[in-house]
């Protein structure tokens, strides 16, 4: 068994009287696509939020390789390597995509204002490999044709997957993708399909929100399921698809 | 004890009037999140059309009361006129321009009001006509004038009927649901123009109210006289949490009580070293200090970002 | 950046370093004052440019600057004065009033970098009147700002004995106290606008970027906000002290009256007016907006005279209202300023995808 990368060990979440997560423990391992579903208003994004630092859970907390997350840092959440998307979608929109991509580069970069004023050969060549590795990325998404864009000027699909390239920019251990299919029609949700497929095959972990049933099914190493704020189950697909408490939470009771 | 109900008392008058500022201000941001600048200036013209209307009438032999409402009348509607000139001359042609735009544009007003005012009015202090007798009243201790009285009076009348205005009729409930979302107000039917407007008319309204106060409690005025009060008026707006009308008025209320006790207990809390004339100092360390620890205001909700 | 060794730019960068030379020799011919007036025209795109870190990089509404200018300014009042007589030399105060300054930013900063943006720009605006009012105040019981007077008789600059106030020889030319001011401060000017340039294509700037367009975003991908905003605080007051200890030098007297809100609203509408965020549409602003007033000065009453045949209107009135105007119909007519960058342009137009 592959070792574990996140552990959730009873996070609650509460909006005034709403338990939005309660005690939600889960474990990541490493290298695999791990599947959160659950109907609208299940805590999936609640969820998400607390784990990459937006929230700070009531309750609880996370364990992310070997060290616990400190709360209410998302910017030393991404400095761990927990890398997150949007489900509105949120792009730097009047910087181009390649920039998008550079900002993506920041925490895994020294450059300072010193550097910046001198323009030092260490400044330069940083900045060069900045470049470099965000026009990979953007290969990688092949969405290169694009780099000098304004981000706000893609279309749907683009930004979406521009999203990936900023965040596969920061070298996370671990990828939360959160819905990257909604709004996407058949060949685009396939094209991404193979576009996690090989994130994973490239050895990034990857935590996948997703409302498209048969996407996470398929694609998914194993999958949890989020009703009314709690853990439903947690297991490989074919276990989960055939669980009685999974279906009346998505057909209702 | 008697010098700290005097600063009291001191306080909610001057406190008063910031407060009938402010809502100007707040009025506006809460709707469009615009910092309207030029609103002390507004305040300043609504003391300086008193004087020369008020002069005219008691000129022409009316007493000094009603030479006085008639100033206060012509204040009014002057500054409403303004009001709602600035609005349609200078911001809205502004509505989806960058953030910062329209700033400079209520800055750039605030220098042509003032500058206009000047021309028109002089550089010199105007002796502000006085209306009221010059009655004094002792309570425990502590004196206050009829002035004062009417101001605080007038103060909280007009405060009442803007609530009465903005809780109990249509056009307040537009106001209301423009400062929530402007987009669904306007699917809702509300016409966004005319909220705009109606908010410029009413704090501008108020400001004049406020200009006459000012006049009547200093019984001088100037053209320069708007831009602190302004200031002062708006960081109470921020005090109590801007866009929050109970808020403007509560801040303005406290702002001018912290003014009055500290102006009147500074030297001997710093052993002389700091005296009255750092006065103007306590609005901008309390708004500081308060911001610190309580980002959205005292009274303020907790608003998203909306930049 | 990269075509500036192209003939056609190299010419270009050749004709404006030719005309900046010539530049306070055609103006002593009108008089020594239009060298003062083209001096304090450098001094505000030097300050503006360090506003622009500030408001144009980060998108932090700074209406507060002045106080860092004026902390910069006393610095060297105090430090080289017979006030105190204490006559310290220029590679001392200079570094310390940008020091001070650094650190009031950073005082002031850290605890308000959170507050969303118009309550930043009324706790900066409060601020210089702090600063403005203590300034005026200090004087007793101890006498250590010399209140509304201000300070007297300050040091000019001088470096290695060589004095930049009163005329001296040159290789044969004879340059006035305010053209020797004019070469210090070009030169100035031209640090700070390498600064600005290479700030803006580095990481840091791309960071301050991200951070106007979507701080949520911004620090999703690892960007620690708060520290980025502090460092662009801190350097746009690192400037204003740098500005205000040359002002003071340069002018020999401050007073808290050089010091007021209308000085910090002037350097934004120098920024904001230019085209913010573009480095010569601020260059642009700040030579426009401190130009303008003086040449109103000096055109509004015989124009009036001209016209009408007397003076009608006050015209020192006149010339601010003009400008007040001025204000208003830039912002009305150009929302994005003299001179906006392309990239500024785009964010106007309408947008082709959802976003």
């Amino acid at each position: 068994m592959a070792e574990t990368l996140l552990a959730a060990t009873a996070v609650a979440k509460h909006f005034g009287g709403v338990k939005a997560l309660r005690d939600v423990s889960l474990t990541i391992r490493s290298g695999e696509v791990y599947g959160l579903i659950g109907p609208n208003g299940a805590g999936k994004t609640t969820f998400f939020n607390c784990l990459t630092g937006l929230y700070v859970p009531d309750g609880g907390g996370f364990e992310f390789a070997g060290a616990p997350l400190v709360a209410d840092a998302p910017q030393q959440a991404a400095a761990r390597g927990i890398a997150r998307t949007f489900q509105n979608i949120r792009l730097f929109g009047n910087m181009t995509a390649l920039e998008n991509v550079m900002v993506g580069r920041h925490v895994r970069t020294r450059a300072g204002v010193i550097g910046a004023m001198l323009q030092t050969a260490a400044t330069r060549a940083e900045e060069a490999a900045i470049r470099q590795k965000a026009i990979d990325l953007l290969h990688y998404v092949r969405i290169e044709d694009r780099a000098d864009d304004l981000a706000r000027n893609l279309s749907y699909g683009d930004q979406r997957r521009l999203e990936i390239a900023r965040a596969l920019a920061t070298e996370p251990k671990l990828l939360c993708l959160d819905e990257p299919a909604a709004g996407m029609n058949a060949t685009e949700t396939e094209a991404l399909r193979d576009l996690i497929d090989g994130i994973r095959r490239d050895g990034t972990t990857v935590l996948l929100i997703e409302h498209d049933v048969k996407l996470v099914m398929g694609l998914c190493d194993r999958v949890a399921v989020l009703d009314y704020g709690a853990l439903v189950i947690e297991d490989v697909p074919a276990v989960v698809q055939k669980d009685p408490r999974v279906i009346e939470a998505y057909l209702g009771a | 004890m008697d010098i700290f109900l005097q600063q009291i008392i001191n306080g909610v008058v001057q406190g008063s009037i910031y407060a009938l500022v402010a809502l100007g201000y707040t009025m506006v941001y809460g709707i469009m999140g615009l910092i309207n600048f030029a609103h002390g200036e507004v305040v300043m013209i609504g003391t300086l059309v008193t004087i020369t209307v008020a002069g005219l009438l008691a000129a022409a032999g009316l007493p000094p009361i009603l030479a006085g409402l008639g100033g206060l009348i012509a204040a009014v509607l002057c500054c409403m006129a303004l009001g709602w000139g600035l609005e349609r001359v200078a911001y809205r042609p502004l509505r989806n321009a960058p953030r910062l735009t329209p700033l400079i544009t209520a800055i750039g007003m605030s220098i042509v009001l003032q500058n206009v005012a000047m021309i028109a009015w002089g550089r010199n202090y105007l002796t502000f006509p006085a209306f009221l007798p010059k009655a004094n009243f002792e309570v425990a201790g502590a004196h206050f004038t009829a002035i004062q009285l009417f101001i605080v009076i007038v103060a909280a009348a007009t405060m009442a009927g803007l609530m009465l205005l903005i809780y109990r009729t249509k056009l307040g409930m537009a106001m209301r649901a423009t400062a929530q979302n402007p987009a669904v107000a306007s699917l809702m039917g509300v016409n966004i123009d005319r909220v705009i407007a109606a908010a410029f008319v009413i704090g501008s309204a108020l400001g004049a109210v406020a200009g006459v106060m000012v006049g009547t409690y200093y019984e001088i005025a100037h053209y320069q006289m708007g831009f602190m009060l302004g200031l002062k008026a708006f960081t109470a707006a921020v005090l109590g949490g801007i866009g929050n009308l109970a808020g403007a008025m509560a801040g303005g209320v406290l702002l001018g009580i912290i003014e009055a006790l500290g102006a009147g207990y500074i030297g001997s809390l710093t052993g002389d070293f700091l005296g009255s004339h750092y006065q103007d100092i306590f609005a901008f360390v309390v708004l500081i200090v308060v911001l610190m620890f309580k980002p959205s205001g005292l009274f303020g909700e907790k608003t998203g970002d909306r930049a | 950046m990269k075509n500036w060794l192209s003939p056609r730019s190299t010419a270009g960068i050749v004709l404006i370093a030719a005309a900046l030379v010539a530049l306070p020799f055609v103006l002593a011919t009108g008089g020594q004052a239009w060298v003062r007036i083209a001096n304090f025209a450098i001094l505000y795109v030097f300050l503006a440019l360090g506003l622009n870190i500030v408001v144009g990089f980060a998108g932090l509404l700074d209406l507060g600057y002045i106080a860092f200018y004026a902390v910069g300014a006393y610095a060297w009042a105090l430090l080289a004065s017979p006030h105190f007589g204490i006559h310290w030399p220029v590679w001392a105060i200079l570094p310390l009033g940008a020091g001070l300054a650094c650190i009031a930013g950073v005082l002031l900063g850290s605890p308000t970098l959170k507050l969303r943006g118009d309550y930043l720009a009324i706790v900066t605006l409060g601020f210089g009147e702090i600063v403005r009012i203590f300034m005026n105040n200090l004087n007793a019981p101890v006498n250590i700002t010399n209140g509304p007077q201000g300070i007297t008789l300050i040091d000019p600059v001088s470096i290695a004995g060589f004095r930049f106030s009163g005329s001296s020889e040159i290789l044969g030319v004879t340059l006035s106290g305010p053209q020797k001011y004019y070469f210090l401060l070009v030169a100035l000017a031209i640090l700070v606008i390498i600064v600005n340039l290479r700030l803006q294509h580095s990481r840091i700037g791309r960071a301050w970027q991200a951070i106007r367009e979507d701080e949520i975003a911004a620090k999703a991908v690892g960007i620690d906000t708060r520290n980025l905003k502090l460092l662009a605080f801190a350097m746009g007051a690192s400037f204003g002290g740098i500005a205000g200890g040359i002002f003071a030098a340069m002018q020999g007297f401050v007073s808290p009256e050089s010091f007021s809100l209308i000085e910090s609203i002037m350097i934004l509408a120098m920024v904001v007016l230019g085209g913010m965020g573009h480095i010569p549409g601020v260059i642009l602003g700040a030579v426009l907006l401190s130009i303008l007033p003086e040449a109103l000065r000096y055109g509004v009453a015989p124009v009036q005279k001209l016209l009408f045949g007397q003076i009608l209107v006050d015209p020192e009135s006149l010339r601010m209202l003009i400008f007040g105007l001025a204000l208003v119909l830039v912002m009305r007519f150009k929302p994005a300023g003299l001179w906006p960058s392309p990239e500024r342009k785009r964010e106007l137009q309408p947008e082709k995808a959802g976003g």
